[in-house]
């Protein structure tokens, strides 16, 4: 099995968010960068079906700030083969990204066809589409984009892929590879790997820097921010003062004046 | 003369779903505002009975096809397509549910124009759109103007109240035949059922609800320490469930369970658009988070930002003493 994982670089959102000077993005000064949550998942997923069907993991990443710690951190959890995508060319919405992605990917000799393309189901810092959905048209391949379990047939050729639906209830589908699956949730929790190993890694391993393939198709249909904010609040929740004890006092009073307690 | 309006009806297992209603509610003003016609549009097989329920809109066009009787996302994609260029509507707004999560990026990459994905609102003055995305888990909000037709917007749930969209006429209903083929790529098997046996989340009047904040899966009896003197149930964030510290039946959110308990106790958890759409509506809303800009603080009525490890056990033993004095009084 040949899996390609793509790989997002993407503010902690644990950390405060500072607007930029024209008001149309974020601060990426003081950003601290972390690959995407749900790319970790999909990483773990890449990984989890690599010992079960043997094969090769191959992460790809768009040239980004911190981009090369998340990409060793793959290598030293398992992944074969690191590829970064340079040159790129700033602008990049969803939408730019998947072509350039995706034509990329075409570009490297070698790397297509591979069974399955991993990516997040979603990545917290934009807004003009989703990249498995993108990424599979461009590439012609079928999709899912909510998945949280994937098996193989590896002599048929087909995936048996879960995608979630509301209330927890999943739907099952029968996936002809090579396929683009977005993925939510792993089927174990990312695995965590200490930093001797990261830094192990860097100095055995290394990155593939490619340059992006020709000029990416990406300005269609690509929509630019006009303003970005810290959300009005509306309402804003009157927060608890004073000490643990005070605060759990406060607290009761509250509840017990609406007969919950 | 400009395209209309359209509303994708989000159908799911034959049901309307109630987001469906709030983004009607908001395609009314936006069709108001453009001096159009707001379409509802339903996809689905043997699913023209649910027009009847879509009487906000002027008219509803439905595509009926065996091949959209089980959710394949592509295939909903062309069906939509096709609709589109057929009619040609100027904006076309999706209800944002894990139902029809791909779409809106699907239709985007088929009919090449951009798309909007998350709004919590949209508006129209002077002919031109605005909308406004959160984005970075609920932390940002980015104002869109979508230049192009049609634009392609994802809506997120709660932008109206449901019963603005609710209305009692009968519209029009105009069926569009369309030609499809079942995708061989993908194929659809079945619905994977919740367990049953465990308690209904949604029935209880007391939740405390715990999110990553809450670091180990041992943290979590802290949780249930404070839902017992409370008499309540422990549920979760989606982390919280996928590391395996809760079961399934327990995630609140966009793709577990929608709550409404008297008291929702939400801690170490941040506020995400996909786990608030499954809470908001609680009655009593206490937030307990370590980041005073956290978002579960604009939905919460009282906010403690304070570390969950401290006001867990000293919340359960104030409830519990207050219980004590309270028995003694009796
Ligand atoms: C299609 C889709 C469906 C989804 N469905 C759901 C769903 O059904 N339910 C759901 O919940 N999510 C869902 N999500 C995920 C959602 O986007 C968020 O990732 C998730 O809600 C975040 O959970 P969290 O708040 O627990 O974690 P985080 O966002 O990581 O927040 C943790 C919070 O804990 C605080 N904290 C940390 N330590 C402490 C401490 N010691 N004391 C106090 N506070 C602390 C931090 O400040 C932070 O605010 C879905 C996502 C997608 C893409
Ligand atoms: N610049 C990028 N480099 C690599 N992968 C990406 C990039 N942008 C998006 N992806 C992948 O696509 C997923 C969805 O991102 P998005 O479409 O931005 O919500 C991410 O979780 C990544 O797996």
């Amino acid at each position: 099995m040949k899996i390609i994982v793509l790989l997002k670089m993407v503010p902690d959102v644990v950390e405060e968010l500072e607007l930029a000077a024209d008001g149309k993005a974020l601060d990426t000064e003081f950003l601290r960068m972390i690959a995407n949550e749900f790319d970790n998942h999909a990483l773990e997923e890449a990984l989890l079906l690599k010992e079960k069907y043997s094969g090769t993991v191959t992460v790809v990443a768009l040239d980004a700030p911190e981009v090369d710690d998340a990409l060793f951190t793959a290598l030293a959890k398992g992944a074969d083969q690191a590829l970064k995508i340079t040159d790129g060319d700033g602008t990049l919405g969803t939408r730019a990204g998947a072509y350039r992605l995706a034509q990329t990917l075409s570009s490297v000799p070698g790397l297509l066809p591979a069974d399955l393309i991993l990516t997040g189901a979603q990545a917290i810092d934009d807004l003009d589409g989703l990249t498995a959905p993108l990424v599979s048209h461009l590439l012609g391949l079928p999709q899912l984009a909510i998945v949280t379990k994937i098996s193989v047939d590896t002599t048929a050729g087909v995936a048996t892929v879960l995608r979630e639906f509301p209330g927890g209830v999943r739907g099952e589908y029968e996936v002809k590879l090579p396929a683009v699956l977005g993925i939510q949730a792993a089927e174990k929790p990312p695995r965590y790997v200490p930093v001797a190993k990261v830094r192990a890694a860097m100095k055995s391993q290394a990155i593939q820097s490619v340059p992006a393939a020709t000029a990416a198709d990406g300005g269609v249909g690509l929509l630019p921010v006009e303003e970005m904010s810290k959300p009005e609040v509306t309402e804003h929740a009157q927060m608890l003062k004073g000490s643990p004890e005070e605060i759990a006092n406060q607290l009761c009073e509250i509840l017990a004046a609406r007969g919950l307690l | 003369m400009a395209g209309n309006v359209w509303v994708l009806a989000e159908q799911w297992r034959g049901q309307l779903s109630d987001i469906t209603y709030e983004v009607l509610a908001l395609g009314k003003e936006v069709a108001t505002a453009l001096g159009v016609d707001l379409q509802a549009v339903l996809l689905g097989h043997e699913i023209k009975d649910l027009a009847r329920s879509l009487g906000e809109a002027n008219s509803v066009l439905y595509l009926d096809h065996t091949a959209l009787a089980t959710p394949v996302p592509e295939t909903f994609a062309h069906a939509l397509t096709f609709a589109i260029r057929a009619r040609r509507p100027h904006v076309v707004l999706i209800p944002l549910t894990n139902v029809n999560w791909e779409l809106g990026a699907l239709l985007a990459a088929e009919l090449e124009v951009g798309y909007v994905n998350a709004c919590k609102d949209v508006r129209s003055e002077g002919g031109k759109l605005e909308t406004r995305s959160l984005l970075y888990g609920g932390k940002m909000e980015a104002i869109v103007n979508p230049g192009q037709s049609p634009a392609i917007l994802g809506i997120l749930p709660g932008v109206r109240p449901t019963d603005q969209g609710r209305a009692d006429a009968m519209p029009p209903v105009e069926e569009l035949t369309v030609d499809l083929l079942e995708t061989s790529s993908i194929r659809w098997k079945r619905y994977l059922e919740v367990e049953a046996g465990d308690i209904d989340i949604s029935k209880q009047e007391v939740l405390v609800s715990v999110g990553r904040g809450i670091q180990s899966r041992d943290n979590v009896a802290l949780a249930e320490d404070l839902a017992g003197a409370l008499g309540g149930a422990v549920c979760g964030s989606r982390p919280v469930i996928d590391q395996g510290w809760l079961p399934l039946s327990r995630q609140v959110g966009k793709s577990g369970v929608v709550v409404k308990p008297k008291l929702y106790v939400a801690a170490g958890i941040s506020g995400a658009p996909e786990h608030v759409e499954g809470m908001k509506n609680s009655d009593l809303i206490v937030a307990v988070n370590s980041d005073p800009q956290a978002p579960i603080f604009n939905v919460a009525h009282y906010g403690i930002n304070a570390d969950v490890m401290d006001v867990l056990p000293t919340l359960t033993e104030a409830v519990h003493s207050r219980k004590e004095v309270k028995k003694h009084a009796a």
